[in-house]
């Protein structure tokens, strides 16, 4: 680090610490942080000095490399049983609007993406009890005997869960046979804030936070990883911001196996929450500061572009971000709450904003195996 | 670990020092958060106090009928070109003060095109006829447009400043420098007001006493060198008449310009490293504010950890005819909870600078 132990650095007099030099220099030494270590800086409203403490954490940890995939959000089902109050893209499972696609429909759509270079399926969806198992496991099948090298990233704990409900299987036995049918790795979604009191103002029905991570727990035991998500900038407050950094983190002790932490600011449009407004950069650049603080344990911190802007995106580089997630063809469950970036970034765009900011595109897929490196 | 030329520079910024051409380029290689430090301890050294001003204003662009042809804009329609052209009557221009006095709103912003056939007098009679309804200060036109009626009128720059100063004129905007180096104008807009000529005009209207800003838009074809040239003659003449009341840097937005395509727009990373790059090499110039019209709302609200302490003007949508109190509220209302979320506190300001009301 160069910042040093005692906050001011004679080489560097303009380097400044803000009443949070015992804090520097615990980073400085790799300490690891507590749960009062993570409150008090979430709530310093020193961007600068967070962003130049993790950007230099994540110098160190993984270079200059910034990280991304070129991949296509399948979305099977937008019908779901529960009625969680920050999405806008589900309906009911009467709803006109409700769909199931045909996997004859998905496959044409992946096909298409492949030619394109995509190599990443993003599965999620609703939980749609009138869909039998088989339908998701030919859905993998199906991918894999197209082109066994796209990485299929499917179903979060919360869908991993319903399915162990409603086909009456175990949660080893439900993800053994997604494994076989070619299943990669689970995305990290449906963790949102793991506190009860969150969960019940904003996802109630949805499963506890303690049952997200004992989903992932199982997921990881039997090899198979996973991100972690946070969905944050509705109802929650700093100390639960942290008690979800530290529920990862424990969990990250015992297994090791989530790839990146990904933050999602809240989107409110067309949802029952739209008075609580958008996140602000400010809060945004903290959360992702903090995360890659906090979280030592995690490799990877994952900034979605599209749920930002394409010159916010950038400036996430600087505050702990190595990953800027998928070009992501056919997002649509950000856009569906009003999210005003393009529903796909071209790769070309993607390697041009990384480079702007003076850094390595890699091309990459959820296990990190680069396909590409523009050195 | 040896000190770089970098750190130096930055050293030597924080410690009150000015700093050269030759240094300021070496800060489009210093580390963003480092610069941004430095940018923000200078910032301080203007406004001392957490304090984040904006103004309530309204653009008013009565015509967009222009002869200047510049490759950067999608506004301008050419002479003859009925489609799209329009020329606000002088009842509309009051109806749209009207609208924005009724808000609270203090200044308005009249530019518009670089119209053949507009005379000096269309201008003094608009301005007093608005000085004489509303008590509002008249920050209009660009020196484009005064070097414009000054052809038209066929008089000198001085006696045009002085004509529309005892019309009611207060003080001038900077549009219109894009960057103050021929060679970039010359690509951009080879038919708009040289960069000699921008400076003579505002040194002008800083000697009859009055008060100017000083733009730039970049992420055109300008080098990273053009921009400090560009920093550096502002500081220039701002050391000689200290005229300038802020500095207000943008990017460039290429979209439906003869430009889109053809080059590569500033990223947000630019944006800031410019931004803090201008707050620390503009040492004689009190107000930087942040570009969240270009910038969007998340990295123009990080732009005042990097130097800015200014949120802009609210502006008033022109084309918003129905401008409701309602929807211009909910404009002050994002600005106020931005500037507040960003731990500051929010100032409403006149066009000097001057704090008229602060939102605790």
């Amino acid at each position: 680090m160069t910042f040093s132990s005692v906050g001011v650095n004679e080489e560097k007099p303009y380097l400044r610490t803000n009443g949070y030099s015992d804090l520097v220099e615990k980073i400085a030494e790799n300490e690891r942080l507590t749960f009062e270590d993570g409150v008090r800086l979430m709530q310093s409203p020193d961007i600068l000095l967070l962003g130049r403490l993790a950007d230099q954490v994540r110098k160190e940890k993984v270079g200059d490399d910034v990280y991304f995939s070129t991949n296509i959000n399948i979305n099977p089902t937008n019908a779901c049983v529960l009625r969680c109050q920050f999405c806008a893209f589900y309906r009911p499972l009467s709803h006109p609007e409700a769909y199931t696609e045909r996997l004859d429909d998905i496959l044409a759509r992946i096909r298409h993406a492949h030619s394109h270079g995509v190599r990443e399926a993003h599965i999620v969806g609703g939980l749609n009890p009138k869909i039998p198992f088989d339908y998701f496991l030919d859905l993998i099948r199906r991918i894999k005997a197209f082109d066994p090298d796209i990485h299929v990233k499917a179903f979060t704990a919360v869908e991993i869960d319903f399915f162990a409900r409603v086909y009456k299987m175990s949660l080893e036995e439900v993800l053994r046979s997604l494994r076989e049918a070619g299943l990669d790795t689970l995305p990290g979604g449906g963790a949102e804030i793991f506190s009860p009191r969150v969960r019940e103002l904003v996802c109630k029905g949805k499963i506890s936070g303690e049952r997200w991570l004992e989903v992932i727990a199982v997921s990881h035991r039997m090899g198979i990883a996973t991100t972690a998500t946070m969905l944050y900038g509705h109802v929650e407050t700093i100390e639960e911001r942290i008690d979800h950094l530290e529920k990862l983190r424990a969990l990250q002790d015992e297994t090791g196996k989530f790839t990146c932490f990904v933050p999602l600011p809240f989107h409110p449009e067309n949802t029952p929450l739209e008075h609580l407004g958008y996140t602000c950069g400010v809060d945004d650049l903290k959360v992702y500061a903090v995360s890659r603080l906090y979280l030592d344990n995690f490799m990877h911190l994952k900034g979605l572009w599209n749920y930002l802007d394409e010159k916010f995106a950038q400036v996430i580089l600087h505050f702990g971000v190595d990953d800027l997630g998928g070009t992501f063809m056919e997002e649509r469950i950000a856009h569906a709450a009003g999210a005003k970036t393009p529903q796909a970034l071209s790769q070309n765009r993607m390697i041009q904003i990384i480079r702007q900011a003076k850094r390595i595109p890699v091309e990459t897929n959820s296990s990190y195996k680069v396909r590409k490196r523009w050195a | 670990m040896g000190v770089n030329g970098v750190e130096k520079v930055l050293t030597k910024a924080y410690e009150g020092k000015r700093i050269s051409a030759a240094e300021a380029l070496l800060l489009f290689d210093a580390n963003l958060l480092e610069l941004g430090m430095v940018a923000d301890h200078c910032r301080k050294r203007f406004h001392s106090e957490e304090i984040v001003t904006f103004i309530i204003d309204r653009n008013i662009n009565y015509t967009n009928t222009c002869i200047t042809y510049c490759k950067f804009c999608t506004f301008y329609r050419p002479p003859g070109e009925a489609e799209g052209a329009w020329f606000y009557s002088n009842d509309e221009i009051f109806e749209k003060i009207e609208e924005l006095v009724s808000i609270g709103g203090t200044q308005v912003l009249l530019q518009g095109g670089h119209h053949p056939k507009i005379t000096l007098e269309y201008y003094t009679t608009l301005l007093r006829e608005i000085k004489k309804r509303f008590p509002v200060h008249i920050h209009s036109f660009s020196a484009p447009e005064i070097e414009h009626l000054s052809r038209v009128s066929r008089k000198p720059v001085r006696e045009v400043l002085i004509a529309l100063r005892e019309a009611g004129l207060d003080s001038v905007p900077g549009g219109g420098a894009e960057i103050l180096v021929n060679r970039v104008k010359e690509i951009v807009s080879p038919l708009k007001t040289t960069t000699e000529k921008w400076l003579e005009i505002h040194e002008t209207i800083h000697g009859l006493g009055m008060r100017s800003t000083a733009t730039m838009m970049f992420g055109t074809v300008e080098t990273l060198a053009e921009r400090i040239e560009h920093f550096e003659r502002v500081r220039d003449l701002q050391d000689r008449t200290g005229g300038f009341t802020a500095f207000i840097p943008w990017s460039f937005c290429s979209g439906k310009t003869e430009l889109e395509g053809k080059i590569e727009e500033a990223g947000g990373e630019d944006y800031l490293r410019t931004l803090a790059i201008a707050r620390i090499y503009l040492d004689n110039i009190s107000n930087i504010p942040t570009g969240w019209v270009t910038e969007g709302y998340k990295v123009g609200q990080t732009g005042l950890s990097f130097g800015a302490n200014d949120f802009g003007g609210i502006l008033m949508e022109e084309k918003v005819i129905s401008a409701t109190g309602t929807a211009y509220k909910m404009a002050i209302d994002q600005a106020l909870s931005l500037i507040r979320r960003a731990g500051k506190t929010p100032a409403q300001r006149n066009t000097m600078y001057e704090v008229l009301r602060t939102f605790e």
